[in-house]
């Protein structure tokens, strides 16, 4: 851990930091605005990679969390009239307590079981909305009668400021003690009772944290869309986005799963001038580097600093 | 210690039974550990001793009895509670954190059972070095688990058992895999975790260094307890010997002269294997004819599991292997497998999820009905607890049993040469000799080829006709069993 603050990683985390903070000086708005969402996609895939890197949990479903914390939001404030900043707090308690009401039974089952019981709660989360239309804006979204700032520059440096602290925390916890233990429930959950802990209370937290992130960055994207949509916020697809985010980027890293975001929809704008192509081209890209290297952008450039 | 603990064991078990549906793992066993006592627990494959120590750490949940820890009934109980009570289990399958180094390893089984726990201590830490170099870590501290060899792996287990200092500490098969010069070194370990005064349970199949470690020893079988006492006397009762122990394994070694075939069914010649940088085979060259039975006798490390890795078609090499004169190179693992060339790795490589049954037909699938439907009939006369069990799902299976199912899976695909990986590992000697009857039928009743590799030399030489022994990468001797003893036995025997 303290060997962190002089590791190469470190600096060209706070390098790359650096440079983008700059960003809004000379680029377009159009570019920062493409990256301001990238940023909140990067929390998606940090989180989820505290859960399934760590504690060794696949959670097929991370837009329940991310759904349920922007729709909190969103609703609290268009259909309510809440003020912004409440709204997202809120959204991420919420984004919590819905965390908690799944993991507690979806923790007791093993295995794959765990994953399908959260794709089942997307699921659910996307039938609600549907249902209850009047109430979420169904099919067609929720319009957010108010936001952050209209800056472009501004949006962005507070969805890169968010990014970071949240960069910060998530991997500071993954290298903890706790981020020890996880590893270890997630490895050998027999071995890891038998040396005294209670996996599911660690597991349980990894859960609650990654809900935390995953709901507060759900409620900022909506205050920034002005909308809060199934399409953008909730389908199966923006979750696959996220899971694939993370393995490229690398499991187990947290920080290569943000690395892993911005590229996805980076390159997912570049390649829109190819129409219907371009999904195809980035899982093209997606499944090359998951078959050839495994550990993703940054486990790849881990493994090759740690050989040299 | 305490006055009022000082007349009572520091762990009692009373009236232990555990059930998993119909099969009764466990019955009514009872017994009672001092500190400062090694107590062993022996019995045949899946006579229950796993069982028995996972009900006392709280891995299964016993179906019924107590298990009393300083007089309080923790029976029930999660492995968690039972843990920081004073527990430490050494487990047969390791899997550390390949991405922390050693250290680190030790350190996670010394770190509290807290969410509020951000930065390791350094207490924790001095602690961790101090029981690194205790087990004999010293100088590997900061490397990862994927770069050490297989003992130290061990050693890492016990070094996580007795971090947190526990009362009790359970050691499940703990020589398994190990040199003779290694496992005298674990023994003196755990003997030291006695002399701090702890309760040792010990589980092994390696008779000689139980009865040589242990105070008092519980015989079992199908779950019961035949007898329990001091070492010797166990193993001369009738039953113990009967259900465990077995009778002594014959030899019969051929003389190379007597196989006919004019060139070797298998040949390799000027094998060269690299791992990286690291030689892991060099210019080994061996040779089997069709129907013999040949060893391949050597340490950990030395190269055994790489050479048959390399027969198989899994590794690039220099040199050449030739089988019935074609030359393998080039052919895939697969094809290979299936042209009658077929390996039982040491890893099992089982299906877990999968049933007894399900995992022999799978070896046994290119077969006809009716072909496939006798020699499975065959294959239940060699191991009759396969056909009890058909319907068990392997992972599920006993150590030992699962390492029969491996054979027998390999068996079912009706090899033409057949490779087995260190196939005494974890077995009992009882079905050690059952094993061995089973290959010498082989050898009777088919002209089925064998290589075999093993560091058990005791079971390695009655089976071979002829037996090379490999060190450091390297073969340094070949020859017939009758000779292995005075000219190379050293480090065996
Ligand atoms: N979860 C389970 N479900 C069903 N049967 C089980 C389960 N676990 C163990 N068994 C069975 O219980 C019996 C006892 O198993 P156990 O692992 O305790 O044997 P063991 O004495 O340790 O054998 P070995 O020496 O081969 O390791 C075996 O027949 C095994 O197949
Ligand atoms: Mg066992």
């Amino acid at each position: 851990m303290s060997t962190f603050f002089t590791s190469r990683l470190f600096f060209i985390s706070l390098a790359l930091v650096v440079i983008a903070a700059t960003l809004p000086l000379y680029v377009s708005g159009y570019v920062l605005g493409l990256l301001t969402v990238a940023f909140y996609f990067g929390v998606f895939a940090m989180a989820w990679d505290l859960l399934f890197g760590f504690a060794g949990e696949v959670n097929f479903g991370p837009t329940f969390l991310i759904g349920v914390g922007a729709y909190t939001a969103g609703i609290l404030n268009a259909q309510f009239g809440w003020s912004v900043y409440p709204c997202i707090v809120l959204g991420a308690l919420a984004s919590v307590i819905a965390g908690l009401v799944l993991a507690l039974p979806a923790l007791r089952v093993r295995g794959p079981y765990f994953g399908l019981t959260t794709l089942v709660a997307v699921l659910m989360l996307q039938n609600f909305i549907v249902v209850f239309a009047d109430l979420t804006g169904g099919e067609i979204g929720l319009t957010i009668p108010d936001v952050i700032t209209i800056d472009a520059g501004a949006n962005y440096w507070i969805a890169l400021g968010f990014m970071t602290i949240s960069a910060a925390i998530l991997y500071g916890l993954s290298q903890s003690p706790i981020g020890l233990v996880l590893q270890a429930s997630g490895q050998d959950p027999v071995q890891a009772g038998a040396l005294g802990f209670n996996i599911v209370k660690h597991k349980l937290a990894a859960f609650i944290v990654s809900a935390f992130f995953s709901g507060l960055s759900g409620a900022l994207l909506v205050f920034y869309f002005g909308t809060a949509s199934v399409g953008t916020v909730v389908d199966v697809a923006v979750g696959v986005n996220v899971i694939v985010s993370a393995v490229l980027g690398g499991r187990r890293t947290v920080l290569g799963a943000a690395l892993g975001a911005i590229f996805l929809i980076v390159a997912g704008e570049f390649l829109r001038p190819t129409g219907e192509l371009a999904t195809f081209i980035v899982s093209a890209v997606a499944l090359l580097v998951v078959l050839f290297f495994p550990g993703g952008f940054l486990g790849a450039a881990l493994s090759r600093e740690a050989r040299s | 210690m305490d006055m009022r603990l000082s007349n009572r064991a520091v762990l009692e078990v009373r009236g232990l039974t555990k059930r998993f549906g119909g099969l009764t793992a466990v019955k009514n066993l009872g017994f009672d550990v001092n500190g400062g006592e090694i107590f062993g627990l022996i019995g045949p494959n899946g006579s229950g001793k796993s069982t028995a120590m996972k009900s006392v750490m709280g891995i299964e949940r016993p179906t019924s009895g107590e298990v009393i820890f300083e007089g309080e009934n923790v029976a029930g109980l999660p492995a968690h509670k039972i843990a920081r009570k004073g527990f430490g289990m050494v487990f047969q399958h390791s899997r550390p954190l390949n991405r922390q180094t050693v250290l680190e390893n030790i350190l996670v089984a010394l770190l509290p059972d807290s969410l509020f726990m951000l930065f390791p201590d350094k207490a924790l830490v001095e602690r961790a070095k101090w029981i690194a170099e205790r087990v004999g870590l010293g100088n590997v501290m900061n490397r990862r688990p994927p770069t050490l060899p297989f003992a130290d792996l061990r050693r890492l287990e016990l070094a996580k058992a007795i971090a947190r200092d526990p009362k009790v500490v359970l050691v499940d098969e703990p020589f398994a895999g190990l040199t003779r010069a290694e496992v005298d070194i674990f023994s003196d370990l755990i003997r030291s975790f006695r002399d701090e005064g702890r309760a040792v349970m010990l589980v092994d199949h390696n008779v000689k260094s139980v009865a040589a470690l242990v105070d008092r020893v519980l015989a079992m079988y199908l779950g019961e307890e035949i007898v329990t006492g001091r070492a010797d006397e166990v193993m001369k009762n009738e039953t113990v010997r009967r259900v465990y122990l077995g009778g002594a394994i014959e030899t019969h070694a051929r003389p190379e002269t007597s196989f006919k075939d004019k060139v070797p069914l298998l040949q390799v010649e000027n094998v060269s294997v690299f791992y990286g940088k690291a030689q892991a085979l060099e210019n080994v060259s061996i040779h089997v004819h069709e129907g013999e039975f040949v060893s391949i006798v050597g340490l950990n490390g030395a190269g055994k599991t790489t050479l048959f890795n390399t027969i198989s078609g899994f590794l690039p090499y220099s040199g050449e292997i030739v089988r019935g004169g074609d030359r393998l190179r080039g052919t895939s693992p697969a094809k290979i497998a299936r042209s009658g060339l077929v390996q039982c790795p040491e890893s099992r490589e089982l299906f877990g999820e999968m049933s007894v049954r399900e995992n022999l037909d799978l070896g046994g699938q290119h077969l006809s009905d009716d072909k496939r439907a006798a020699q499975l009939a065959w294959l239940f006369e060699l191991f009759p607890i396969l056909k009890e069990r058909q319907g068990q799902m392997a992972q599920t299976l006993s150590g030992g049993e699962q390492q029969m199912l491996a054979i027998g899976r390999a068996l079912m695909m009706q090899p033409q040469i057949l490779i087995l990986d260190e196939p005494t590992l974890g077995l009992a000697p009882v079905i050690l000799e059952q094993l061995s009857k089973a290959l010498t039928k082989l050898r009777q009743t088919t002209s089925i080829t064998v290589l075999l590799g093993e560091q058990n030399v005791t079971f390695a030489l009655p089976h071979a006709d002829r037996v090379y022994v490999l060190e450091h990468a390297r073969i340094v001797w070949e020859g017939d069993p009758g000779r292995f003893a005075a000219e190379a036995g050293a480090d065996f025997l």
